[in-house]
């Protein structure tokens, strides 16, 4: 049910259609906004305009055949969703993977996380009317997606988990290379922090501008950065510990103000963690099979266990929830992916009120929203 | 140009052929350094953002502007139905004429402008603020909500800047003791230090920024590019414009922006005055430095809100030259 309109009072008010074809909503979000002047009175995000039904196809396809799809729901962060779909198939069929195969995973998805928050950076300012630094970032980003072609041999869409570990294994020659791109990024905080942080007008769009409240939050089931940027130090990470994270040490990094600049910090904070958890991954990074030997290959139809089950993932955007219902055939019965997009979008209707236009991008921008992400 | 003249007089008479002349001049001269300051705004850009910009269409990418011109010229004008037809239509023309207007009143040597007008400075303030009609009424013909928001959004901006634009003029204004602005070349009322005579920035640098700002903002240039701001408004008030039309636009910018940076340069530069140099290669060197300078802050800054924009110049700019005036008059007094 579309929520209500109040009614408007005739000249008093008037409709600003913002999307679905609008530099700004980042894809194909539509705002259906009621302004009076500049100010908005009621904003109501309309969706569906990407919607691809990944959670039908997920029904009528084995649970190998699905694993290009997981990285088309988010395809900034492809990987983390790829890997949520292989770790939630191999727990639910009892697969065991090797070791060098969890510590890849992790150092893959930490980039992947990294190249994510980037673009975010980049796409943001260019949202407040800074263009300059989203091509800083998608020069540091450029690094990172080159090193993730040089495994898994695509640049967004990846799809290189497979039962039992990784499809490829990583070459002698990575981690140097992997560490080349840490101080690349390394050497490049300080330079961010004078560009954007410190800006005079970064700080004037940014402090106080779309507050979300802590119980807001909670209520919407906002998750990620946006939510740590609101005081809630939860992060999938700490909270259901999955793969080889418990190994890793890493803060969650949490600003209680709520408002763009908090969430803005997060992210860049928790880029600085991703950075050390690669640091200690690669230190970490055991000899070894990168695929279990009784690996089921995608050829073959695996067949899950009857039940229901639940596995989640901290993506770049939040909790990522996989919840497959299986009857002991080769496709599920019913697979229902929660996407941290979605609850996060949700929220901004009631914080949009009040703010003006201008604040209306910069706070929709602040969320990091990918709609195919929302629509599925 | 004199023998275009002599046969020109012959048909129109003499004055008639000046006019012709000059304005053809005049605009060609101005169409060409518009597709230079595009192709110029790009190359800052470029390297401000560590890429080279356009290097493909003739040597280090100096044609690519006229490969553009030439495809905006082959594009459809495509008018709303819904736009209030003649308004539409017109205001992409108007938007030109009170920028080439100006443009005739800035000297370029000892004895040389298109027009000289004792009162110059007030034609100009007075001409400078009719671009903005223009641009309202492509905002309120487009019959486009993102359109008039752009529209009203640039009324009240160029209204609020030109305030501080004025009064930081006329603390220039008080010292050089004139408003014709060929005298502002006058090396003689210039400051001096050790007997060499100074540019008007010495001794007004609080008014020559302010005077850097005010006109950063009423050529709609970032941060102050509200009207347009691509990602609020998508083209703001030229939303509905395309093809040429919406190139008039862009070149009007780009022309406002050499005039009033000449402008700048005439008032707070030392206009044409330089040594080795010819006069209008000077004003034209100086002009670009400002240019130059509101390019490099147009890719470094975010965009203002818009009620930060309006605060800025009410609360802080406005106040503060009106202060520099204050005080430019009680030096001058003192002094005298």
């Amino acid at each position: 049910m579309p929520k209500q309109l109040p009614v408007a009072e005739p000249l008093d008010t008037y409709t600003l259609n913002m999307g679905p074809q609008h530099p700004s909503t980042h894809g194909v979000l539509r705002m259906r906004l009621t302004l009076r002047g500049e100010q908005i009175v009621v904003a109501e995000p309309v969706i569906g305009y990407s919607h691809r039904a990944h959670e039908k196809m997920a029904e009528n396809r084995t649970y190998a055949q699905f694993l290009p799809n997981t990285s088309r729901q988010d395809y900034l962060s492809g990987m983390i969703y790829n890997f949520a779909w292989v770790e939630a198939v191999e727990k639910f069929a009892g697969i065991a993977v090797p070791e060098r195969a969890l510590v890849a995973r992790v150092i893959l998805a930490e980039f992947n996380r990294i190249s994510s928050h980037l673009l975010w950076i980049g796409a943001f300012l260019m949202d407040l009317g800074a263009p300059t630094p989203f091509l800083y970032c998608w020069d540091d980003r450029e690094a990172i997606l080159f090193l993730l072609e040089s495994v898994t041999g695509s640049r967004l869409t990846y799809c290189s988990g497979r039962f039992g570990g990784l499809n490829r294994d990583l070459d002698a020659d990575f981690p140097r290379r992997a560490r080349e791109v840490l101080s690349k990024l390394k050497a490049r905080w300080d330079e961010y922090e004078r560009l954007i942080e410190d800006n005079v007008i970064f700080r004037s769009r940014a402090i106080g501008v779309g507050i979300l409240t802590r119980d807001q939050c909670l209520s919407y089931g906002v998750t990620g950065p946006t939510l740590r940027g609101s005081g809630v130090p939860y992060d999938v990470r700490k909270a259901e510990p999955y793969g080889a994270y418990p190994r890793f040490e890493f803060d969650v990094p949490t600003r209680s103000e709520g408002d763009v600049l908090a969430r803005y910090v997060v992210r860049v904070l928790e880029m600085k963690q991703s950075v050390r958890i690669i640091e200690q991954a690669l230190e970490a990074l055991p000899a070894g099979p990168i695929l279990t030997p009784d690996s089921i290959g995608v050829k073959k139809r695996l067949k899950l266990p009857v039940g229901t089950q639940y596995y989640a993932v901290e993506s770049a955007r939040g909790h990522y929830g996989i919840l497959l219902v299986s009857e002991g055939g080769t496709e599920p019965y019913r697979a229902k992916f929660r996407t941290p997009s979605y609850p996060n979008l949700a929220v901004l209707g009631d914080v949009m009120p009040g703010n003006y236009v201008a604040d209306a991008v910069a706070v929709l921008g602040s969320v990091d929203l990918v709609m195919p992400e929302v629509d599925r | 140009m004199s023998v275009l003249h002599h046969l020109l007089a012959a048909v129109l008479g003499d004055f008639l052929a000046s006019l012709v002349l000059g304005v053809v001049f005049l605009m060609g001269f101005l169409t060409f350094n518009v597709l230079f300051l595009i192709w110029l705004e790009r190359k800052v850009a470029g390297h401000i953002q560590r890429r080279l910009g356009p290097m493909e269409v003739g040597p280090h990418g100096a044609l690519q502007t006229v490969a553009d011109m030439l495809k905006l010229l082959s594009k459809e004008l495509f008018t709303p139905v819904a736009a209030d037809r003649y308004t539409y239509l017109l205001a992409p023309i108007l938007v030109f004429m009170p920028t080439l207007c100006v443009a005739s009143l800035i000297p370029v040597g000892d004895a040389a402008a298109f027009a000289e007008m004792p009162y110059g400075l007030i034609v100009i303030t007075a001409l400078s603020g009719l671009t903005v009609i223009s641009i309202f009424m492509a905002g309120w013909s487009s019959n486009n909500k993102y359109a008039v928001l752009g529209g009203l959004r640039s009324v009240a901006q160029v209204v609020a800047y030109e305030i501080p634009v004025l009064l930081s003029a006329l603390s220039v204004v008080l010292i050089a003791q004139t408003l014709d602005l060929q005298r502002f070349g006058d090396t003689r009322s210039w400051p001096h230090l050790f007997g060499l005579p100074l540019p008007y920035v010495v001794v007004e640098p609080v008014a020559a920024v302010i005077f850097l700002i005010g006109i950063t903002a009423e050529t709609n240039r970032a941060p102050f590019d509200i009207p347009e701001a691509e990602s609020e408004l998508v083209g703001g008030f030229h939303t509905e414009y395309s093809g040429m039309r919406f190139a008039m636009f862009f070149f009007a910018e780009y022309t406002n922006m050499m005039v009033l940076g000449a402008l700048g340069a005439t008032l707070f530069l030392g206009g044409w005055k330089g040594p080795l140099l010819p006069g209008w290669l000077w004003i034209m060197l100086k002009a670009y430095a400002v240019i130059v300078v509101m390019m490099w802050a147009r890719w470094t800054f975010p965009r203002l809100r818009f009620d930060q924009l309006m605060s800025f110049a009410w609360k802080l700019l406005i106040p503060l030259a009106l202060a520099n005036l204050v005080v430019t008059a009680l030096v001058l007094g003192a002094i005298a």
